[in-house]
């Protein structure tokens, strides 16, 4: 018996400890963002809790100048632009993936969230080649499109998900009682995967405000986007100012994850 | 069916024409074809011994003068150069210099400004930069070439350099899935056997990362594992390395490691714990009643339940790994480069697309493979996002 405490503790530990690595890089990033030094490391002062090496220059810094606030702009409208084409096409696709007279369904969902798994530098290069082409590189378009094609798998998966427990008997009522296709769809339909269409496009968003690869390829100084600029400053000289960033991005994300599970509960309650 | 079709013609605008636009040039490069006809038809006629006829050097002159007034001219050298290193100062000064040449014979004018052009070689070099089609770019990315007799052959040992990065991107992707299996399998049992309230807590845990921006994650392994880091400081701190041992962790092959493994980690518990969660304790209990050890239940009940988890989760990590490029890009350095690091080279860098676009064509081969092998076992439509 002791035997099996020794196991059991032992599995205990050793997932402490994955937990720890699983989170602890997001979570050191947090103080160190406000490191009153342009070092990446605790200071003494700030293990001696002094509140002089403590300070909010990189928040100020990233606040006034004017690159961040830009690219923050060009992220955001991009960002939510590509996330309302995503989750409009790709919910209606998922509603179309999911009526039982779809044909060739194995192969299309399979073409549809293509995109996810190809490694996003081939993504990129293609898209380099054909949009310059075409003559939407170094445009504010070119990377909506883009952004909506890589964000797009994430709404087709979590709106057909929803869609898997959708009751059919409920639009043949509606159906039978004189609704349109389009009522249906309004009043029946949408207010019950809504959980879905939302997680959905929740996902697209943090995908498109996540994307470096094609911003990189395919975007001028004109699109500089907030993972651009931080994947310069990586690269360039890493500065604290790209902490205070970071710290940002993760309490957006939280913000991100609560929202969905939230809407993941609501869902399956 | 209509439902769907907006988003497919969306997807072959936005993506699978992009692809196929890829592999298109993959094979396909008319500049110096364009650029040089008269040149590569006259080149035809000659067997590829000797010296060419008159013909060949009175079109060459001709062409290298307009492709240079065309400003065409650095493209072709460039193309020429990666057949045959060095040419590319000798087409583009020829080509200067032949504006004070008024006549022929051209052949004597053209071997006066350098003896490459007696060379038959640097003929063989603008044939096969002058084909339209060519396979050379797929030749080059597998470590092979096109001797002037017309065989292939692989490169000497120390030109290989995309079939040993093949392989080490291959290799990379195994480790970082094993390394996911091992960190992955406990924590996803732990989660799917706890009490409801728990077990969301620390699933939590794993979707933290996952929602968590990439560019984040790695510029936190960077303040981490560097010289100066946190995890440097701390050993020296407590005295385990002396301040002028501290450990190099980060643009090296570790930094690639962990830092991939970090990323991908949730990609295979997610998948483990939705499987774990569907076997219901009770096989355990009925196991252990029937006189088997933990051990043995572990193993020949609980275990074989999982394959299908661990399958799904081992293959979306291997196939989300070896097309991996922000990392490794970042964290990597020079010895920590996958095959895409690569590609961006030849993209951004060398501005050998065609080679680029070789090099994606068959890392998206793989790929596609790979996803096929994962619709089959697990089916597409199940991939799971948290």
């Amino acid at each position: 018996m002791t035997g099996l405490r020794i196991g059991r503790f032992a599995h205990l530990a050793f997932c402490a400890l994955v937990f720890i690595f699983l989170v602890a890089p997001i979570i050191v990033i947090v103080p160190l963002s406000f490191n009153a030094e342009p070092y990446f490391t605790f200071t003494e002062g700030m293990l001696r809790l002094d509140p002089a090496a403590w300070s909010l220059r990189w928040y100020r810094e990233i606040i006034e100048n004017e690159v961040w606030t830009r690219s923050l702009a060009n992220s955001l409208v991009i960002g939510v632009s590509a996330t309302v084409l995503a989750t409009a096409l790709g919910t209606l696709a998922a509603l179309g993936l999911s009526s039982p007279a779809m044909p060739a369904r194995r192969f299309i969902t399979g073409l549809l969230i293509s995109p996810m798994v190809t490694p996003v530098i081939i993504s990129a290069a293609g898209m380099f080649f054909f949009y310059t082409n075409v003559g939407l590189a170094q445009t504010h378009l070119g990377l909506i499109l883009a952004h909506a094609t890589l964000g797009m798998p994430f709404v087709v998966i979590t709106v057909v998900a929803t869609l898997t427990g959708f009751d059919r008997n409920l639009t043949r009522a509606a159906a039978s009682l004189g609704a349109g296709p389009v009522r249906i769809f309004r009043t029946v339909q949408l207010p019950l995967i809504a959980p879905g269409v939302i997680s959905g496009a929740l996902f697209a968003f943090a995908t498109s405000f996540d994307e470096v690869v094609v911003v990189l390829f395919m975007g001028g100084l004109e699109q500089r986007t907030i993972p651009r600029q931080m994947w310069a400053g990586i690269r360039e000289q890493i500065s604290p100012a790209i902490l205070a960033v970071a710290t940002f991005l993760v309490v957006f994300a939280l913000a991100l994850l609560l929202t969905v599970e939230w809407l993941r509960r609501r869902a399956s309650a | 069916m209509g439902l769907v079709l907006p988003l497919l013609v969306f997807l072959g605008v936005t993506f699978l024409a992009p692809l196929a636009t890829m592999l298109l040039r993959s094979v396909h490069d008319p500049v110096v074809a364009d650029a040089l006809p008269a040149t590569l038809a006259a080149l035809r006629e000659w067997e590829g011994e000797g010296l060419p006829p008159e013909a060949v050097y009175e079109a060459a002159a001709r062409e290298l003068g307009s492709a240079r007034e065309a400003r065409t001219l650095g493209q072709v050298a460039g193309r020429v150069n990666r057949l045959q290193s060095g040419l590319r100062s000798v087409l583009t000064r020829t080509a200067r210099d032949l504006d004070d040449v008024a006549g022929g014979p051209w052949r004597e004018a053209m071997a006066g400004m350098d003896s490459a052009w007696v060379d038959p070689g640097t003929w063989h070099a603008i044939r096969a930069a002058g084909e339209r089609f060519t396979a050379r770019h797929y030749l080059n990315a597998v470590d092979m070439r096109r001797l002037p007799d017309g065989s292939v052959a692989p490169q000497p040992e120390e030109r290989r350099i995309y079939l040993p990065l093949l392989w080490r991107t291959l290799l990379v992707s195994l480790a970082i899935t094993v390394f996911c299996l091992i960190l992955g399998y406990p924590i996803a049992h732990l989660i799917a056997h706890a009490p409801p309230r728990r077990g969301n807590l620390l699933l939590a845990l794993v979707l933290v990362p996952f929602w968590t921006s990439l560019l984040v994650r790695t510029t936190s392994w960077i303040v981490l594992l560097q010289t100066q880091g946190v995890i440097n400081d701390i050993l020296v701190a407590i005295g385990l390395v002396g301040d002028d041992g501290r450990l190099s962790m980060v643009y090296n092959m570790t930094g690639t490691l962990v830092a991939m493994t970090h990323v991908l980690l949730p990609f295979m518990v997610l998948p483990l714990y939705s499987v774990m969660r569907s076997i219901p304790p009770l096989h355990m209990r009925a196991a252990a009643s029937m006189g088997a050890t933990p051990a043995q239940a572990f193993r020949r009940v609980y275990w074989p339940q999982t394959l299908p988890g661990v399958g799904a989760g081992s293959l979306l990590v291997f196939i989300l790994a070896i097309g991996y490029y922000i990392t490794p890009a970042l964290v990597g350095g020079s010895s920590g480069q996958l095959i895409s690091n690569m590609v961006a080279y030849h993209m951004q860098t060398s501005l050998n697309w065609g080679l680029a676009a070789a090099l994606g064509a068959l890392l998206l081969v793989g790929v596609l493979v790979l996803y096929l092998l994962y619709d089959r076992l697990v089916g597409v439509e199940r991939m799971s996002l948290g």
